[in-house]
């Protein structure tokens, strides 16, 4: 589409985010919550909403949802409620999912998202609980759908936010930083792929000096933040397409299609979504007192953004070192750690985001699966900071022994054993820097003409000759002194 | 779906009410129940039979036609008789949502499966050795 239509519009977009909280048993019903076992076995008379059973709430989901509202700045309803709503659909056994309507646990908030033109406040509607569906299972070939219950009864939270997102990249970028807290909370894994973060966006177009939004659309059935973005990208395109066309937006939901890339209309329901909200009879009310938000506010973990401020102010950081460093928690939490050992925060974030995280990636490893201590770490580093061994041999040869004997062997040791003590005796490396220059008269001359580039030529050959072990500052010195003289 | 907030909070006692009686849960009621709350959804609306329609359709009943007229008569008997609560002035009244004053009923989170996969699939009208069948339709 030509780019001056593109740029008469204006997209309004908000997020519907629902995250499982990974407790141990379901919301209301003591079944085990676990991903991936067999069909209808982790289940209860509750979850399977026979006649005459009693939901109990979990009162470690309660509490979760609580952390993520006091992380997201949100008023936390101290009287708060379930109600039903009502509809009819095979991987929703109760007739009704048991979810919060008039009194939310959460209202209000934001998360705050990076942008390309910088920080930008989102602002959050609320966040509040509710049971997972089944799920159905439409085979090819078969004249029944398959059910299994095993997902019914997962506790969500669904986190609302309100039309504050302008973008796909926006949209994107909240999404990360939701992911990002659910983890850091520890109450998500976060994992698209496997549905425990699912989001549905509503998307409206509306030209630049429109008063009012747009007609909205509803996508769903985005499995990964790309996904998200591609499918808010597809659906901006379309409406306004169909506007310049002509053509009326309607309120419907779509599909996205992960093989094409494409939004498409779902069935129009024959009659209006009419749920009949109602308070939930079977469940009593929540009232959470001060103490109780006290103590979840006390036990609450240290959050990316504090983290982040932490590292540019307290540490010194650069803001794009810290910003990779909070990318993931566990690397977080361990840099927090090896500076706990070190003064020099700025190599030990050196080492997170480049030795450590290649280390990683290329064993497909993370960073919960490190078995190196973090002392070891810093061992290491006050190695190199004392030029005992360069970075060179540290990365290529200490580190991995060292993450290897789980730093059960002194990075010293190491360097011992294996030979790499560098030496910055002048009185060591000079007459190897003699014997270089000796086997290399024309490039002694290059240089003398002003060809400096040369050095690097004959300090590779010194540390060839030393394998790796002369002190690059000394030899560095005592190269220019010999060329210069 | 409720219009006025008046309204709203006696509907919301009524369902109370209803919890109350049907005891455990207040799913799976007998009939009487389901034309109470089929009720407490009407008391803002005027009762003529296509309202009775939808209201059958939302709740997968079925009417014939003079099913249908006996219940909008019958519905509308019952609301009449609701309505005599609108005569009380419950302007300052909080909405009772639960008849017992009890809160914060809440369970440890402990994982045990209640029942077996077998026993899950048992009462199944139709099913096969993993999961619930159901007549297929489009997701």
């Amino acid at each position: 589409m030509d780019a001056s239509i593109f740029e008469k519009y204006q997209p309004v977009i908000g997020l519907e985010v629902h995250a499982q909280l990974s407790t141990n048993s379901k919301i209301f019903a003591s079944d085990v919550n676990e991903f991936g076992e067999l069909p209808n076995t982790n289940i209860s008379v509750i979850t399977l909403g026979h006649p005459g059973t009693l939901p109990k709430v979990n009162k470690k989901a309660v509490e979760f949802a609580v952390r993520m509202g006091m992380a997201c700045g949100c008023t936390i309803n101290q009287n708060s409620f379930f109600d039903r709503k009502n509809y009819f659909y095979p991987d929703l056994p109760k007739g009704y999912q048991t979810t919060q309507d008039k009194a939310p646990i959460c209202i209000g908030g934001s998360i705050t998202i990076k942008t390309s033109e910088g920080e930008k406040l989102i602002r959050l509607n609320r966040i509040h609980l509710e049971d997972d569906a089944g799920k159905n299972l439409h085979l090819d070939g078969e004249v029944d759908t398959l059910v299994d219950y095993n997902r019914a009864g997962t506790p969500l939270i669904e986190i609302v936010t309100e039309p504050d997102i302008r973008s796909s990249e926006e949209a994107y970028a909240l999404l990360a930083e939701i992911r990002k807290l659910v983890r850091y909370l520890d109450i998500c894994d976060g994992n698209m792929e496997e549905g425990s973060l699912r989001c549905d966006a509503n998307v409206s177009v509306m030209l630049k000096d429109a008063k009012e939004y747009g007609k909205k659309v509803e996508v769903k059935n985005m499995n990964s933040l790309r996904n998200v973005q591609r499918a808010i990208d597809f659906e901006i395109e379309r409406q306004i397409g169909e506007i310049e066309k002509g053509n009326t937006i309607y309120s419907e939901t779509r599909q996205f299609d992960t093989v094409h890339f494409t939004t498409h209309g779902m069935r129009t329901k024959e009659e209006l979504n009419d749920y009949r909200y109602f308070p939930e009879p079977d469940l009593q009310p929540m009232r959470l007192s001060d103490a109780v938000l006290e103590k979840i506010k006390s036990e609450m973990p240290a959050l990316p953004q504090a983290l982040f401020k932490k590292f540019v102010q307290q540490y010194g950081l650069p803001e794009y070192d810290a910003n990779v460093l909070i990318d993931v928690k566990e690397m977080a939490l361990y840099f927090e750690e090896v500076c706990n050992h070190t003064q020099n925060y700025k190599a030990a974030a050196n080492w997170m985001t480049g030795p450590i995280k290649s280390y990683l990636n290329e064993l497909t490893m993370s960073m919960d699966q490190l078995s190196l201590p973090p002392a070891s770490l810093a061992d290491l580093i006050a190695l190199v900071e004392s030029n005992k061994v360069s970075f060179a041999m540290a990365n290529q040869k200490i580190l991995p022994a060292l993450i290897e004997s789980n730093g059960n062997t002194k990075a010293l040791q190491i360097a011992e054993s294996l030979n790499l003590i560098q030496t910055s005796d002048s009185n060591a490396i000079e007459p190897i820097v003699m014997e270089v220059l000796a086997k290399f008269p024309d490039k002694v001359k290059e240089y003398k003409g002003g060809k400096t580039g040369v050095l690097q030529m004959f300090m590779g050959e010194v540390m060839k000759a030393t394998k790796g072990k002369a002190d690059p500052k000394v030899t560095t010195s005592i190269l220019k002194e010999k060329l210069e003289a | 779906m409720l219009a006025a907030p008046r309204i709203e909070h006696k509907a919301h006692a009524i369902y109370a009410w209803l919890a109350a009686i049907a005891g455990t849960g207040a799913q799976h009621l007998p009939i009487e129940f389901l034309e109470l709350t089929i009720l407490v959804y009407l008391w803002a609306m005027k009762i003529d039979e296509a309202t009775i329609h939808k209201i059958a359709h939302l709740a997968r009943l079925e009417f014939d036609e003079k099913g249908a007229a006996l219940m909008t008569q019958k519905v509308s008997q019952i609301l009449e008789w609701m309505d005599k609560l609108n005569e009380v002035n419950t302007d300052n009244v909080q909405p009772l949502i639960h008849m017992s004053e009890e809160v914060n009923v809440f369970r440890d989170d402990t994982a045990f499966n209640g029942i077996t996969h077998q026993e899950a699939l048992h009462n199944a009208p139709k099913k096969d050795s993993d999961y619930f069948r159901v007549p297929k339709f489009l997701g």
